[in-house]
């Protein structure tokens, strides 16, 4: 018996051994280390300052019939509550619903032409607000903050002989109409949302493993020595993903109407083009990462890269309109962001073709883009 | 003549680091061309270079009468080319795999090309296997297969043979042998002595650069080594005593014999003088291509440092 420690049992030596190798390791892949020292300060940035789950300062139109002071008195209130930021005045409410349907506002309120006379003689003054409930949890606090509203908005006017209007229980009523998803399901903002997060878990690291798999089982030389051109090795891996990607959409939908009643309101055409490109830009995106990475460790990594704020800064997860200006500006970066609105468009507001062309535009310039980058990096050779 | 491979000047550099080094060489069609060097001499990148794989840095050439930069693609079709690592599909099966090489080439009665490939591997009962279960032997055989599956002309081997058993070593060259024998041209990379001498004719490579070129008796003859085989006790520690004293190049024990050689024959005459007598008896041999090329693998050393 030669050395320090005893032939059996534990000895710390070989821990410190394993553990130096370990540790050496773990140094030399660059992008792991990379990683494990830029994951906490970009989850502490994302989840303290870009997440805010009760979003204010959310984008409102306004129709009014009546030119009066205690219009514009109500306007005022509703902007100094923080929640609502009156962007848009529509002529007519066509124009009101189309704002609302678009996702161009996230509230509509309507002043009917008799509010005025209506508040002076006490009888049952409306106002009507319409919020895009699409996701619930984006309009929850401005929704209970109108509650207050009818008793503060007028009491500075209502002075003289129309006090007692104000001190009486309520001097107009706010109707809240919850469009698109009435009795604000979580369900219905999230299982449509799933579609885009799932399809781009599967999609973008499944085609990233199966060419880094390629290259590092040294498969991709014999690959590369036979006749195949890159466009031919690209179509061909692929296309099975593609048929995948169908595949899960079919089955998440079809669980999203069974399951959870998901309103499958219509938009078939803007939802089928949207699909069609997302599946193609998440594959093209794998193909990207894989002519980037050396192993399928790095291109699990990378791609968890590209998921992590899929989920964190898209909407899928906390209100689009709840984070920060440039929070809001990454996340319109992200494809998924424009994905989800084609798809919570489609099916909850059944968005014409029509409204959805700049999601759609979006979708497609991240196809062409990362297509062209993943052919222009697609080495023909080992080089 | 079209030559199979001729190549002139090619020179290929990863950074600082020149890996092919000026190589000129030509080999003729239906030859058996061994390619010998040290590890990391420059042997896998030439290869790759003439299979198109790599776009070399300087230089040109034609394999198969086609240009190797800007005719890759007709190369290609016309080149089978077995990596130094198993690089088929291990989750595919031993068919499966020939099948899709048959796909990938276009092959005509594809079937039946898979089928008779198989026959001649003797795996036609296992074709339902998976390859990554294969041995290391049978590995080989199925990658010559799949790499010859398309009839090419040309045929570059990168090591075929490394981690293989002798007797599957045989079987191998054999296949080599009967291949070229049909008229196939073949480069063929290896560590191996006998497997050098198998070859028609040889290519030595070192530090990217190609020093020797011939058969193995024009090599040998052109060495200008003198060898001796000495009998006696301690063959070990005497080839210890040896190596490094002026004039001796090798010294090796094999079992009970030491096999000393040097390029003159004075100098290692010399050195090995003191042992010249009882119980030592020694006789002198002709030497060996493992002589020649540790000879060649010094003074490459001598002339880069």
């Amino acid at each position: 018996m030669t050395g320090a420690s005893g032939a059996g049992g534990f000895a710390w030596i070989r821990v410190v051994a394993v553990m130096i190798k370990e540790f050496k390791q773990l140094t030399r892949d660059r992008i792991t280390y990379a990683m494990m020292l830029a994951i906490p300060v970009i989850q502490l940035t994302l989840f303290g300052y870009a997440i805010n789950t009760e979003p204010r300062h959310l984008p409102t139109a306004v129709l009014t019939y009546e030119d009066s002071r205690y219009a514009r008195t109500l306007i005022a209130a509703l902007e100094s509550s923080a929640y609502f930021d009156v962007v848009a005045q529509a002529r007519n409410p066509a124009e009101l619903d189309r704002m609302l349907r678009t996702g161009q506002v996230q509230f509509a309120v309507t002043i009917p032409g008799d509010f005025t006379r209506r508040v002076a003689r006490g009888d049952k003054a409306q106002i009507l607000v319409e919020a895009d409930a699409t996701d619930p949890s984006a309009t929850g606090g401005a929704v209970a903050a109108l509650a207050a509203l009818p008793t503060q908005a007028l009491a500075r006017d209502l002075t003289g002989a129309l006090a007692a209007r104000g001190a009486a229980p309520q001097p107009f009523e706010v109707v809240v109409h919850r469009r698109y998803n009435p009795e604000a399901v979580t369900a219905y903002n999230i299982v449509p949302g799933l579609l885009g997060i799932i399809l781009s878990l599967t999609l973008v690291m499944m085609t990233a493993l199966s060419v880094t798999r390629e290259t590092e089982r040294g498969t991709m030389e014999t690959l590369l020595a036979t006749p195949l051109e890159p466009l031919e090795v690209m179509i061909g891996k692929l296309a099975p993903y593609v048929l995948m990607g169908l595949v899960q959409t079919a089955i998440i939908l079809a669980l999203a109407a069974v399951l959870f009643d998901v309103p499958m309101a219509s938009g078939w055409i803007g939802l089928s083009v949207g699909v069609a490109l997302f599946i193609s830009g998440s594959l093209a995106l794998g193909f990207l990462i894989s002519t980037v990475a050396r192993s399928q460790l790095q291109a699990m990594q990378m791609s968890f890269f590209y998921i992590l704020p899929s989920i964190l800064l898209s909407g899928f997860m906390f209100p689009f309109r709840g984070m920060p200006a440039w929070a809001q500006w990454i996340g319109e970066a992200i494809p998924v962001t424009h994905f989800l609105r084609v798809v919570r468009g489609s099916l909850l507001k059944a968005q014409p073709l029509a409204d959805q062309w700049r999601e759609l535009s979006a979708l497609a310039a991240f196809v062409l883009i990362v297509t062209a980058l993943a052919m222009i990096r697609y080495r023909r050779t080992l080089d | 003549m079209t030559y199979a491979i001729d190549v002139q000047g090619l020179h290929k550099r990863f950074g600082d680091k020149h890996v092919v080094d000026d190589v000129t060489f030509r080999v003729a069609p239906g030859r058996i061309c061994g390619f010998l060097g040290p590890n990391g001499s420059g042997k896998t990148t030439t290869m790759r270079i003439l299979c198109g794989l790599l776009t070399p840095d300087a230089g040109s050439g034609q394999a198969l009468g086609f240009d190797i930069v800007r005719e890759a693609d007709q190369v290609k079709r016309r080149t089978g080319y077995m990596t130094q690592r198993f690089s088929l599909y291990e989750d595919l099966t031993i068919a499966e795999n020939l099948a899709f090489t048959a796909r990938v080439h276009g092959l005509d009665r594809r079937r039946e090309r898979v089928d008779a490939a198989l026959e001649r591997l003797g795996l036609a009962s296992r074709r339902d296997q998976l390859s990554g279960t294969l041995s290391g032997g049978w590995k080989q055989r199925l990658a010559l297969a799949n790499a010859t599956l398309h009839e090419p002309a040309l045929l570059l081997l990168d090591e075929p043979t490394a981690g293989v058993d002798p007797k599957a070593r045989r079987t191998f060259w054999d296949e080599i042998h009967a291949l070229a024998a049909e008229g196939l041209t073949v480069l063929v990379s290896t560590h191996y002595m006998d497997e050098a001498e198998r070859c028609h004719e040889i290519a030595y490579i070192s530090y990217g650069r190609l020093i020797a070129r011939g058969t193995v008796d024009e090599l040998i003859a052109g060495s200008g080594l003198v060898t001796f085989h000495g009998e006696g006790p301690d063959a070990y520690r005497l080839a210890h005593e040896l190596t490094g004293r002026p004039g001796v190049e090798t010294a090796a024990a094999f079992g009970a014999t030491l096999h000393v050689s040097g390029p003159d024959r004075a100098a290692l005459e010399a050195a090995i003088a003191p042992w010249r007598c009882e119980p030592w008896r020694w006789t002198e041999a002709a030497p060996t291509l493992e002589d020649v090329f540790i000879q060649l693998m010094d003074r490459s050393r001598d002339n880069v440092s």
